[in-house]
């Protein structure tokens, strides 16, 4: 479990910066994960060292943050993110996590699971239009101060893919006008609500800026060639699009900075 | 063996896309007297012997912390069903 191996081949993509592979970005697996190898791959490409972290574990293997990818951990049984929530290391994560110290990404089913560990506030439910969506999503960048948006500007655009069936994003008045007061939307869908999402939220942070989570994928959206057909900034070549990967480098660097 | 059924509604205040497509295909078979449908689990847990209070505490406490999200949920009902003889 600690050696990766790529399902296609090793990346050509230049590594951003090469000092920063001291960083150790855990990424965990549960049963149904699937897009736990492009995070790793995210990480590397952004130049720190992605390390697997098994659900089942007590060990956090002193990394330095934690991915919690997409896909349909516990397949999604009983809810999102809801068995998952309750696994060994996610009880290590919430410990490190709550008080601020330990960065935590969850996209996509790893935001599902964060909300169901209370994490994060709110929850996700089926898309208003009950259709499975996956598609290219230009999204706001709204907060730079969190652990994991701090190599972009306020109000900067970025284009990543969406991909999901309950990417619903719910919570109540109350919470919401909390989330907008305290500047905890650090993501919004720009273009049209691709699901019915209050107030157009893709992702939001806690009250300390290191847990994020969010329903699009930037790990699909870091390397050209294998990302998006555009960028924010418009027209890339066929799959070029890499605006996803200042996510994994700004908490390479606030990690290194640190 | 008793069972305890558990039942959990979504929230009124939250859309339920799934009652809502339902309600979309009633009419379309014929059933057009309903004006409304929302959709929620039920949950059967069975017992092994008598269900005692403390066995009826430990299905609320697991109706509130793992079978609903109090976000999106309500848990609508925790009560003992005997099987018919």
């Amino acid at each position: 479990m600690t050696v990766e191996t790529p399902l296609i081949g090793y990346s050509n993509a230049e590594v951003v910066d090469a000092g920063l592979s001291g960083i150790r970005v855990g990424v965990v697996t549960f049963p149904g994960t699937l897009d736990d190898r492009d995070a790793l791959r995210a990480v590397r490409i952004a130049g720190g060292t992605g390390v697997q972290l098994w659900h089942g574990d007590h060990d956090l293997k002193d990394v330095d943050a934690v991915i919690i990818p997409g896909g349909f951990s516990y397949g999604d049984y009983l809810r999102a993110g809801a068995i998952s929530r309750f696994a060994p290391l996610m009880e290590q994560i919430t410990a490190a996590a709550s008080g601020g110290s330990l960065p935590v990404l969850g996209i996509c089913n790893g935001f599902q699971v964060l909300t169901e560990a209370h994490l994060l506030p709110g929850s996700m439910v089926k898309n208003n239009h009950l259709h499975f969506l996956c598609k290219d999503q230009r999204l706001k960048v709204e907060n730079s101060t969190t652990a994991w948006t701090s190599a972009y500007a306020d109000g900067s655009e970025i284009v990543v893919p969406l991909k999901n069936q309950d990417g619903q994003f719910v919570a109540d008045e109350r919470t919401l006008d909390e989330l907008e007061g305290e500047g905890r939307v650090v993501f919004r869908y720009v273009g049209g609500n691709p699901n019915g999402s209050r107030r157009d939220i893709a992702g939001i942070t806690n009250e300390h800026g290191n847990v994020v989570g969010l329903m699009p994928h930037p790990e699909h959206a870091v390397e050209a060639g294998f990302g998006p057909d555009s960028s924010a900034s418009g027209e890339v070549e066929t799959r070029g699009g890499v605006d996803g990967l200042g996510i994994f480098t700004s908490v390479l660097q606030k990690l290194v900075n640190k | 063996m008793p069972r305890i059924v558990v039942d959990v509604m979504p929230k009124p205040e939250i859309l339920d896309p799934q009652g809502k497509a339902i309600a979309g295909a009633l009419p379309r078979l014929g059933f057009t007297g309903f004006a409304e449908v929302r959709q929620g689990k039920r949950f059967e847990l069975t017992v092994e012997g008598d269900v005692t209070e403390e066995i009826l505490d430990q299905a609320r406490n697991a109706a509130a912390t793992l079978l609903s999200n109090p976000v999106i949920e309500d848990v609508t009902r925790v009560e003992v069903i005997e099987d018919a003889q």
